[in-house]
């Protein structure tokens, strides 16, 4: 078997495992995280030495088999969900973190499918794959928003079912019409659905489907509660990746040529400007730490969309990549800032933002990781989203386009005010604090955060690395 | 090998801050073992660097990081004048902040930042293209933030708020002048003499607005008005602070990128093409009066010191921005000569307060009696900013007024004369004060200060001196300029 079988094969394998048997879930837990890790380089050095793979499953071929390709883009989206899941797993396995939050009988299951389930989705090469993978994502996603039991996690993952569902809905129906349309389910099939109006509707369908997946404005309303209520590890999870999935597949149609046209592409910019002000708004009157987190999170998804809504897809070769830059730079630092809210939290008891100051005891270590994720999340340099910004303004400056690059600067501001909120009051030393005050020890989740905090930093020195996989293509 | 002698240079203050960010705060021992050991191997290899310069070596060396888009280090005779002055002041502000900070609260966060502040001021020295200055300018403001609310108190974070708004105002600014320039032209590499002389016309009007952008991005931190307005706000933070922001790092990196955007982006033929360079220097003559003016009225001595800073300055972008290889020896050399002028001013007025808790200008009577050592340095500093000779602000303003001259502009003269009265207007009082008249009767019993607060504005007072005196000695600020200078217009 392939690696690309392997990784996919492999997380839910061990899904199985850790679901029956609560006792090696953490052990058997973490080598699979680990082993996904190492398949993810395996795969991504394989890509880069020989080009794109395709494995046919079982040796059949489209369009009755399976087909698993990997280009440069699937190479990329497999390597982020492997570092952001390695880091997750390392809080997750601290032993003192609260039981409730990762209850190994629970927690590992659902992670392993999600990592499963992602790692299929973006290899899938065909809609119905997609959906197919779509569900046992969204499905494990459920789960982990209500890890936590509580009365309002409870609620909050029960209205991201809904929606999740709904969603689901919209897919399907895109899919089969789709089916309708072309007679088969490759995605080689989608620029010819372009062309006529039953195609065109199945494309609206799965955008809407999509949208509402990736909680873009104005179909985010399921997600600040969902992602802020979940324990932190999961909303670490939902928050990078399981959003990304969504935006993943979206890029992945508009390369096929799947948003040739212009109104569907100026929908998907205008959403994620509006996602930028909205979520950015609400932010900055957030009162609780994670509220305010899961709320950028409806912006930076917003910023994610307007890139691709005017990267007009694979003709033009730098200004698709700027919204995978931007993808990858969201998902380290967005999972750092979720772990080191939840090590705040911890330590102090609560996430109130006024009360960050004047702390006797300050977890030092988890406040200097969001204020590092927040440096990538602003995007100053050089961290990859700086990177992944400069590529898109200059794109946009290219065409002239001056209308979306104030956008993206105020966006830009707005993010710079929201997060100094946080990081400022973490300076605050006060009176409180004496010389030489004992302060909270290390924790394994502290080393999470920080790490992935420090990865999207040095992603920006390092993006060449990602712009050279993503010239890599199926042909 | 000695291709990654940059390299070595930035990571003597790179590496550390980590290092030392991670630090428990009793650990000053080690804490302070790190600091003085990196701070004095980074002078030792910028001597190295300047050696190897001067007898013609180039020095690159750089990483890819997207298509058309890198990282350069490069070490060329105008980053080795901003080398030499940061990495030299850099050791005295640390032998004088950790003498100054001795007991207080968070000091590894402080040195952490300290360190992290001088490697961007160095990377931005050493910037081998526009895109390498953004990174490390805007890394400077990041670090140098937590350094100016070190207090804590209500105060010193609106000070921090408003660096913060103004600086990261400045540094979209220059952020979005940078990418609309690579998105014109491509890469821009540092060159001598420009590298946008043979651009369209067509594009006039963009490189004109990308210009004005640009300005604006660095003169945020060079304190132009009116972009000066966080300078004299971000007062409230420690001493060893102040010397940072007006001395070694935050300004002079606003200055150095005027520098660098007029010689090396557009060169002097382009600016002066495009109409702009008069708009540039009339700026810099407004800036040079404003603060002058706005010095005379401020009682506290830190503010007053400010302010001037806001003023000498410009004098810097002026000599920049006259197109006279005279003027811009004065300006380049001022980069230097401010420097130790002001750097010396501010240690001193730190330890009036910390040793006498005077902070005011009307609370300096008898200074000269109580603590004669620091009001000489202080006094040979305002001597030197008023432009006596043989000092050296007086080198910096001969060069300038004939650089005026040479160009045709005698209104520079009138200019430099009414500065240096007002320089003389609000400093002269303070000597006044300090050294004629006695100690008021209640004087507030002295607090001892170690050595380290002590000799190091004994030194930089020292310098002032030496620049003046020596100014024809070839490794002399002037001797040096000579020497850029001679590239830039040859």
């Amino acid at each position: 078997m392939t690696e690309a079988s392997l990784i996919v094969s492999l997380p839910l394998l061990a899904a199985v495992v850790t679901a029956a048997s609560a006792r090696v879930a953490r052990p058997v837990g973490l080598i699979a995280t680990a082993a996904n890790a190492a398949l993810a380089i395996l795969l991504a050095r394989r890509v880069l030495a020989e080009g794109a793979q395709v494995t046919h499953l079982g040796g059949w071929e489209a369009p009755l088999g399976i087909a698993f390709e990997t280009d440069g883009l699937a190479a990329v989206m497999i390597l982020m969900a492997a570092i952001v899941g390695v880091a997750v797993a390392v809080q997750a396995s601290d032993d003192r973190t609260p039981r409730s939050a990762t209850d190994p009988g629970a927690f590992w299951p659902l992670w392993l499918a999600t990592l499963g389930a992602m790692n299929a989705l973006f290899l899938s090469a065909d809609l119905f794959n997609l959906y197919v993978t779509f569900e046992i994502l969204g499905l494990a996603a459920v789960g982990l928003t209500a890890l936590t039991g509580t009365r309002r996690a409870l609620r909050a993952a029960f209205d991201y079912l809904s929606a999740g569902l709904a969603g689901s809905l919209l897919l399907l129906l895109g899919v089969a019409l789709a089916y309708a349309a072309a007679g088969q389910v490759d995605l080689s099939v989608v620029p010819a659905l372009t062309e006529s109006a039953q195609g065109r509707i199945s494309l609206a369908l799965i955008f809407a489907g999509l949208a509402v997946k990736a909680a873009l404005f104005p179909l985010h309303f399921w997600m600040p509660a969902a992602h802020s209520s979940a324990a932190p590890v999961a909303s670490a999870l939902l928050s990078a990746l399981v959003v990304k999935a969504a935006i993943y597949v979206a890029l992945r149609l508009s390369l096929d040529g799947g948003i040739g046209a212009e109104p569907l592409r100026v929908a998907m910019a205008a959403a994620g400007a509006g996602a930028m002000l909205w979520g950015s708004w609400h932010a900055l009157r957030a009162d609780r730490l994670k509220l305010l987190v899961a709320h950028s999170t409806v912006a930076q998804v917003g910023l994610i969309s307007l890139a691709l809504g005017v990267a007009p897809g694979a003709a033009d070769s730098t200004l698709w990549h700027a919204a995978v830059l931007l993808m990858l730079s969201h998902a380290f630092a967005k999972a750092a800032m979720f772990l080191a809210v939840g090590r705040i939290a911890e330590e102090l008891g609560h996430d109130r933002i006024s009360g960050l100051n004047r702390e006797e005891l300050r977890p030092g270590a988890a406040e200097f990781a969001f204020a590092v994720a927040a440096v990538s999340l602003i995007g100053l340099p050089p961290t990859a989203g700086f990177v992944g910004k400069w590529v898109l303004i200059e794109g946009l400056i290219d065409r002239d386009a001056w209308i979306w690059v104030a956008l993206v600067f105020a966006g830009t501001v707005l993010s710079a005010a929201y997060l100094s909120r946080v990081v400022s009051r973490c300076l605050r030393g006060g009176p409180h604090v004496a010389p030489g005050a004992r302060r909270p020890q290390w924790r394994a989740g502290d080393v999470a955060a920080l790490g992935l905090a420090v990865s999207a930093l040095l992603l920006g020195l390092g993006s060449a690395l990602p712009f050279a996989l993503l010239e890599i293509t199926v042909t | 090998m000695s291709d990654l002698l940059p390299l070595a240079i930035l990571l003597t203050s790179l590496g550390v801050a980590p290092v030392i960010l991670a630090l428990p705060d009793h650990w000053s021992r080690l804490r302070t073992a790190l600091n003085l050991g990196a701070a004095t191997i980074k002078v030792a290899l910028v001597a190295w660097l300047s050696m190897a310069v001067a007898s013609g070596a180039d020095f690159g060396v750089g990483i890819a990081i997207a298509p058309g888009l890198s990282l350069e280090l490069q070490a060329d005779a105008l980053s080795v004048l901003f080398l030499a002055l940061s990495s030299v002041l850099w050791l005295l502000t640390t032998i004088y902040a950790v003498g100054y900070l001795e007991g207080g609260t968070d000091r590894s966060r402080f040195f952490g930042f300290f360190s992290l502040c001088v490697a961007s001021t160095v990377g931005i020295a050493m910037a081998g293209n526009l895109f390498t200055f953004l990174v490390f300018f805007e890394l400077l403001t990041l670090a140098t933030w937590p350094l100016v609310v070190h207090r804590g108190s209500a105060e010193a974070h609106r000070a921090g708020r408003i660096y913060l708004i103004y600086t990261l105002g400045g540094g979209l600014a220059l952020t979005l002048g940078t990418i609309w320039l690579y998105a014109l032209a491509g890469d821009v590499p540092f060159t001598p003499r420009g590298v946008l002389g043979d651009l369209p016309e067509t594009h006039r009007a963009s490189v004109t607005a990308i210009f004005v952008l640009l300005i604006a991005g660095v003169g945020v931190k060079a304190a132009l008005v009116p972009l000066h307005g966080w300078l004299p706000v971000s007062m409230v933070a420690p001493a060893p602070v102040s010397a940072l922001l007006h001395a070694v790092a935050v300004v002079k990196s606003g200055a150095y990128g005027i520098m660098r955007i007029v010689y090396d982006v557009y060169g002097v033929d382009t600016v002066q093409a495009l109409g702009l360079a008069l708009p540039l220097a009339a700026l810099a003559a407004l800036t040079i009066l404003w603060g002058s003016i706005r010095a005379l009225r401020q009682d506290d001595l830190k503010k007053r010191l400010a302010y001037s800073t806001v003023s000498q300055v410009s004098y810097i972008t002026l000599g920049v921005a006259l197109i006279s290889p005279l003027a811009a020896i004065g300006g380049l050399a001022h980069l230097i000569h401010q420097g130790i002028m002001k750097i010396t001013l501010f240690l001193a007025a730190g330890n009036f307060a910390e040793a006498r808790g005077v902070k005011t200008v009307s609370a300096m009577d008898g200074m000269g009696r109580l603590m004669p050592g620091t009001t000489l340095a202080f006094t040979i500093g305002a001597l030197g900013m008023i432009g006596i000779p043989p000092l050296a602000g007086f080198v910096s303003k001969w060069y300038l007024g004939a650089g005026g001259l040479d160009v045709g502009q005698p209104a520079v003269i009138a200019l430099l004369a009414g500065s240096s009265l007002l320089n003389a207007a609000y400093f002269l009082p303070i000597l006044q004060r300090a050294w004629f008249r006695p100690p008021p009767e209640d004087v507030v019993p002295k607090r001892g200060i170690g050595w380290m607060l002590v000799a190091p504005p004994a030194v930089t007072a020292a310098l002032v001196v030496a620049a003046g005196l020596l100014a024809n000695a070839p490794f002399s600020p002037l001797g040096w300029t000579r020497f850029i200078v001679s590239l830039e217009y040859l």
